[in-house]
């Protein structure tokens, strides 16, 4: 009996989160709004080859969307006490925050769909692997959601200072993981750190499929993506776990 | 089969002991008050026996099922009413109740058929389009205890439902309260106010400092500790203290427009009372005796701990 009530508590969370939280303005703001405006700043202007360049921007504007909507969600519950009622329903804290997953992946999901077929009008990208490009998007949208959820964790009812964590994070990560510049005109440091982001591995994954060109092989991204959102979900288990011992 | 059992239940916060070794039982259909000063470890407990916060020692079973065990199954056999209105506030009262009856996997048709029942028996049938941030207090708790009732629960918790409720909420709090106990709920209520207590409830627990200190009904509770009885009475002019000064009155207290005296012989003070209002020519407007309150009996339960 346990299983079948563990699915249903994700998809009525999900159900929740999408009717809640999509319109809130932080949602919008730090998910659609600043990608489009990291996009005029960077891309719009400057004379670049936005065929090239699209694929990190697809990969920008799908970590902005799907981590925006997780951060958000736990601490206004909590703030707004909705989480107590939230855990005395059948649900289990692991429901709550794959239901926070899935409903930031889904956001993600919509939104970069939409940025991609209205571009498909302007920008003539083409898309050499259809496979690689749907499992950049499922995987994409995963590990950035997962991250979202990670963000939510620490114990805080105050919506605003997680945001400010989260973009904290977020923003470092869009000048080192190849949006601005390519992977492989980096060296030395900024290439130790571009490693170690794992949106690194996923502008690779879509270059590997809308241009065919990427710098590791595609097994390995997806690899790198789908390890990173377990770890991401694991460690966001653990510690609010560890915050509902202490009471918080 | 109890339908509430929890066994040495724990829980520190720091250094802090919230909940020390708490053994509870509630018979099924019964209406259980646990009763116990500010932070004394009401809303902990209730948290521990509903699975929003884990022990760190003991068992909680709800109607025989684990509930640290099989959280779940556990949990579809109660409803929570948590400590302040805790409703989605951005949500209709129609939505809220849905999204609750989708959470207990009930079936759309008796969902709605429940909805319907249930705004219409909490008077919020008219306002159940719109927004619950727009209601008042007492709407958003009715909103909370429909969120609670609408999967019928064998046990439904209540953590201080009627605090800060006018007169007209608190009635229909109470009044819902009975009728899922008729119905066969088991009912288990946190509450600082003893007159609620005493009316409601079979049984009574009291916490203090995080350990059972007192379990039993409120009447023998009463008698258990402190037979005093008091004597009501209210004078048609002002007097002073120095009118009660006679050997039988333990204590007299003001108490609005009356005086409360305290005694082991009421007879006694009675007679008293009137003979000396008769000298005096003190008109007497009202006169009645009650018996010990469960109010002295918990003050003198959680004073002398």
């Amino acid at each position: 009996m346990e299983v079948p009530l563990f699915l249903r508590g994700i998809v009525v969370i999900t159900g929740k989160n999408m009717r809640l939280y999509y319109t809130k303005p932080p949602v919008l703001m730090f998910g659609l709004l600043f990608p489009l405006f990291m996009f005029f700043a960077f891309f719009v202007g400057r004379h670049l080859d936005l065929t090239t360049f699209f694929p990190a921007f697809l990969a920008m504007m799908l970590f902005f969307t799907a981590s925006s909507v997780g951060p958000l969600i736990t601490p206004w519950e909590k703030r707004e006490k909705t989480y107590e009622r939230l855990l005395s329903y059948p649900v289990t804290q692991d429901s709550i925050i794959l239901g926070d997953v899935v409903a930031g992946a889904v956001f993600g999901i919509g939104i970069s769909l939409l940025v991609w077929i209205a571009s498909i009008f302007f920008v003539p990208v083409v898309v050499t692997n259809w496979g690689l490009f749907v499992l950049a998007f499922i995987l994409g949208t995963l590990s950035c959601a997962a991250l979202g959820a990670l963000l939510a964790s620490p114990a805080s009812d105050s919506p605003p200072n997680v945001m400010i964590l989260s973009n904290l994070i977020r923003f470092p990560l869009i000048f080192i993981s190849g949006i601005f510049v390519p992977l492989q005109q980096m060296e030395g440091w900024a290439l130790t750190l571009a490693y170690c982001s794992p949106l690194t591995y996923l502008v690779d994954l879509f270059n590997a499929a809308m241009s065919g060109r990427s710098v590791f092989s595609p097994l390995f991204d997806c690899t790198v993506l789908f390890v990173v959102s377990v770890v991401f979900i694991i460690v966001a288990r653990v510690i609010q776990k560890r915050n509902m011992m202490k009471g918080m | 089969m109890d339908a509430i059992r929890a066994e040495h239940l724990k829980k520190t916060f720091g250094s802090v002991s919230a909940v020390d070794d708490v053994h509870l039982s509630v018979k099924e259909g019964e209406i259980f008050g646990f009763l116990g000063p500010n932070g004394a470890g009401k809303t902990t407990t209730i948290r521990l026996l509903t699975g929003v916060l884990t022990p760190d020692a003991g068992t909680v079973q709800i109607n025989g099922i684990d509930i640290h065990r099989h959280p779940l199954d556990a949990k579809m056999q109660m409803g929570v009413i948590p400590e302040n209105s805790t409703v989605y506030g951005d949500l209709s009262a129609e939505q809220n109740l849905q999204l609750s009856g989708k959470m207990y996997g009930m079936p759309r048709a008796l969902r709605e058929k429940r909805i319907n029942e249930i705004l219409l028996r909490l008077g919020l049938s008219d306002k159940r389009r719109n927004l619950v941030r727009t209601f008042s207090k007492g709407m958003k708790q009715r909103v909370s205890i429909a969120c609670a009732i609408i999967h019928r629960p064998h046990v439904l918790f209540l953590d201080e439902p009627t605090s800060g409720l006018d007169v007209q909420s608190r009635r229909l709090v109470i009044e819902t309260i009975h009728d899922m106990n008729e119905q066969g709920s088991t009912i288990f209520l946190t509450t600082h106010n003893i007159e609620e207590a005493n009316t409601l409830c079979q049984k009574v627990s009291i916490i203090n400092k995080g350990k059972i200190v007192a379990q039993d009904s409120p009447e023998r509770l009463k008698k258990m500790f402190d037979t005093t009885q008091s004597v009501e009475v209210s004078f048609d002019r002002t007097v002073t203290r120095d009118l009660f000064a006679m050997e039988g009155i333990l204590r007299a207290e003001p108490c609005g427009d009356k005086w409360r005296l305290y005694t082991d012989n009421p007879d006694l003070v009675l007679k008293y009372l009137v003979g000396r209002a008769e000298r005096e020519s003190i008109g007497i407007t009202s006169l009645s005796t009650s018996g010990p309150s469960l109010e002295e009996a918990f003050v003198q339960i959680t004073e002398c701990i």
